[in-house]
């Protein structure tokens, strides 16, 4: 249903843009339906570059993204936006930053009716809107008629999702959405991740904590510095992780009953491996992802940016 | 001790009457103490470290009394509290990394915010390279933009400024919560660092996760609906809990080889009530399994046991 081929993302920064930034480098990656596909990487990798590029916020600098076959790049004019977006929503990291500060929750809702339902009469709308919330466990009467400044965080995170939830929906890129809810929270909007995927919805899941794209996700990315080091079966990446960077990074997951120190021994202990590409005759550096079972693939060792 | 919080009530005024955010809340801090401080989103973390430090125009301070290092904090007192802010307790906002300025380098907002703090800049500048270099950042980022730092690195350009003084108290709220696997860790090593090192006393660091906290903290204090449900040692909360509320939230925390294709894990069913007119009694009784004819009266928050306070008639 999506499909990312060698998408790449290029910023030109530092003094009169004469540096060049390498956001994504070359990634290939797919989102079937009722499929959850979690990316994950440390801050600055490219997670949000891509779920932007998909959100059409911006535009990728090489490769393609196509979704349902068709191009994104290639939707323009009003309408054809507007029905990309009914298919295809986004919720961000930051609800700060994605919500006008003088629009109150009913005034949000009321735009997607207005942009969207405008056949829904009101008692319709109305029982929609409060199944959203109740999907996302709001009570109404906290959220409605408040500013953003008045909801706190977790508040505000789950008034967005509830808003996604009133499009009809196809794909969903969740950037870092539950990193601002409390545990029990969490829990459900993870609960309600996988039923929404149960019925159909594709998911990218972009995520730096581990535990949750372990607990919710069938495949697993992990990208680093714009470039995908390590990608399979969630379970496999998980119990076997084969780059080294991927074993590192499972390390610094806290994890209640067991401490970093613990975990940093663990790894001390596994040692280390040689690159299988490298191995296998690759060139250090320039050879491609090695599949190690089928669909776990991994990238060189020796990546270097 | 090093902090002191007695009974204390903090509510928003709003057109539809007082929210509750803080309702009589009281724990103390020893020095050297980090402590977490966890709970559902709303339950009034965000709230009561405003409330050190400085309220908004729509909070009012209610009741009870702050103390810091034996004298008293005049938290309700917005012109008395200028001289203790940034020099005797600071906060790290939720959200502090995003509300930096786009359009200024990074070298001149730290220059600014310490001269609006009247605090000579030349005179901290070694300190503050010193303390950049710490958390492992060069002097470089004094030159760049906020969009050209990684969220950990400007989470911990924000940490070095607000500890520079060496406060007594240092707030963080939700500083790790952004952030990646390596760089959260990077992060809380680096706060709990800053205390080792003596550049602040006590911390409280709010946050929703559990795991991460328990790396650090000494304490963890859990709060529910504007109160504070059990306070006990990192060890304690996550091993033996006694209150209803933080056996459930515990047992919700996905770890890693849990999925949910295999286990779905529970939330807590119910939601906390709001706070503009609570029920009285236990403010988790609609939701909590073992309530009694007893809940309908609010339990104190007690020891239950040394360092473990708890407020449910169930924990003795
Ligand atoms: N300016 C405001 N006006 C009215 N109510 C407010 C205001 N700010 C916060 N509240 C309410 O006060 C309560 C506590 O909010 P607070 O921000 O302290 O929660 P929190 O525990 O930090 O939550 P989160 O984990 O989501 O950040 C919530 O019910 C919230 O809706
Ligand atoms: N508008 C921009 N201009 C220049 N560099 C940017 C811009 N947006 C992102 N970057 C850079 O691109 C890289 C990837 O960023 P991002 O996709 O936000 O990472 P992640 O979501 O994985 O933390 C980072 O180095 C970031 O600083
Ligand atoms: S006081 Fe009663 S309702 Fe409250 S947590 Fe304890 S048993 Fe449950
Ligand atoms: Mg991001
Ligand atoms: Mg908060």
């Amino acid at each position: 249903m999506l499909d990312l081929r060698q998408v790449t993302k290029t910023y030109r920064v530092g003094a009169f843009g004469g540096e060049r930034l390498h956001a994504v480098r070359g990634v290939d990656l797919a989102v079937a339906p009722g499929e959850v596909v979690s990316l994950i990487g440390e801050s600055g990798s490219g997670k949000s570059t891509i779920g932007k590029m998909v959100l059409r916020l911006i535009a990728p600098s090489a490769g393609a993204i196509t979704f349902e076959g068709r191009d994104v790049a290639a939707v323009r004019g009003h309408r054809a936006t507007k029905e990309y977006y009914r298919r295809v929503q986004g919720v961000f990291q930051d609800p700060f930053s994605c919500f006008n500060p003088v629009f109150t929750a009913d005034r949000v809702f009321g735009l997607i009716r207005a942009e969207y339902h405008r056949s829904a009469s009101a008692a319709a709308w109305r029982a929609r809107v409060e199944e959203a919330l109740a999907t996302v466990r709001l009570d109404p009467a906290q959220v409605m008629g408040k500013y953003p400044h008045q909801l706190s965080g977790g508040q505000l995170q789950r008034l967005l999702i509830a808003r996604a939830l009133l499009l009809d929906i196809r794909m969903l890129v969740a950037d870092e959405i539950i990193s601002m809810l409390d545990a029990s929270t969490r829990i459900d909007v993870l609960n309600l991740l996988g039923d929404l995927k149960a019925r159909g919805l594709g998911i990218l899941f972009i995520t730096h904590d581990l535990s949750l794209g372990n607990y919710i996700s069938d495949t697993a990315v992990i990208l680093r510095r714009g470039r995908v080091v390590e990608k399979g079966p969630t379970g496999e990446v998980f119990a076997a992780p084969a780059h080294p960077y991927t074993r590192r990074l499972l390390s610094s997951v806290p994890q209640l009953h067991t401490t970093w120190e613990q975990a940093d021994a663990a790894l001390r202990a596994g040692g280390e491996r040689a690159c299988p590409g490298c191995a296998r005759g690759g060139q250090p550096g320039a050879h491609g992802p090695v599949e190690l079972a089928p669909g776990h693939h991994v990238g060189c060792f020796t990546a270097q940016d | 001790m090093s902090l002191d919080v007695n009974d204390l009530a903090v509510y928003y005024r709003t057109l539809r009457g007082d929210v509750r955010a803080l309702d009589g809340v009281s724990f103390s801090l020893a020095d050297g103490e980090i402590m977490g401080l966890a709970g559902e989103s709303g339950s009034g973390k965000s709230t009561l470290g405003k409330s050190l430090i400085r309220m908004d125009a729509r909070m009012r301070h209610v009741a009870g009394t702050v103390r810091l290092d034996g004298a008293e904090l005049p938290v309700a007192d917005d012109a008395r509290m200028v001289p203790f802010r940034f020099h005797q307790v600071s906060l790290v906002p939720q959200y502090a990394m995003s509300a930096l300025n786009p359009t200024r380098r990074i070298g001149r907002m730290v220059r600014e915010l310490v001269r609006s703090r009247g605090v000579d800049y030349a005179g901290v500048h070694p300190e503050l390279l010193r303390r950049l270099e710490l958390v492992g950042l060069d002097e470089q980022v004094l030159r760049r933009y906020p969009i050209e730092l990684s969220g950990g690195m400007k989470q911990r350009v924000v940490m070095v400024v607000s500890t520079l003084l060496n406060p007594s108290l240092l707030i963080a709220d939700e500083v790790t919560s952004a952030l990646d696997v390596s760089t959260q860790r990077a992060v809380a090593e680096a706060l709990a660092g800053f205390r080792d090192r003596g550049f602040v006393k006590s911390m409280v660091f709010v946050t929703h996760d559990l795991a991460l906290v328990h790396q650090i903290a000494d304490t963890i204090m859990v709060m529910y609906a504007g109160r504070p449900a059990e306070k006990a040692s990192s060890r304690t909360i996550i091993e033996a809990p006694r209150h209803p509320y933080t056996r459930m939230l515990i047992s919700s925390l996905p770890e890693v080889g849990v999925t949910f294709a295999g286990k779905r894990l529970q939330g807590i069913p119910g939601r906390p009530p709001g706070l503009l007119d609570p029920p009285p009694g236990c403010r988790f009784r609609d939701r909590c399994p073992l309530a009694f004819d007893k809940c309908a009266e609010q339990p104190p928050f007690a020891e239950v046991a040394p360092g473990h306070w708890a407020a449910c008639w169930k924990a003795e």
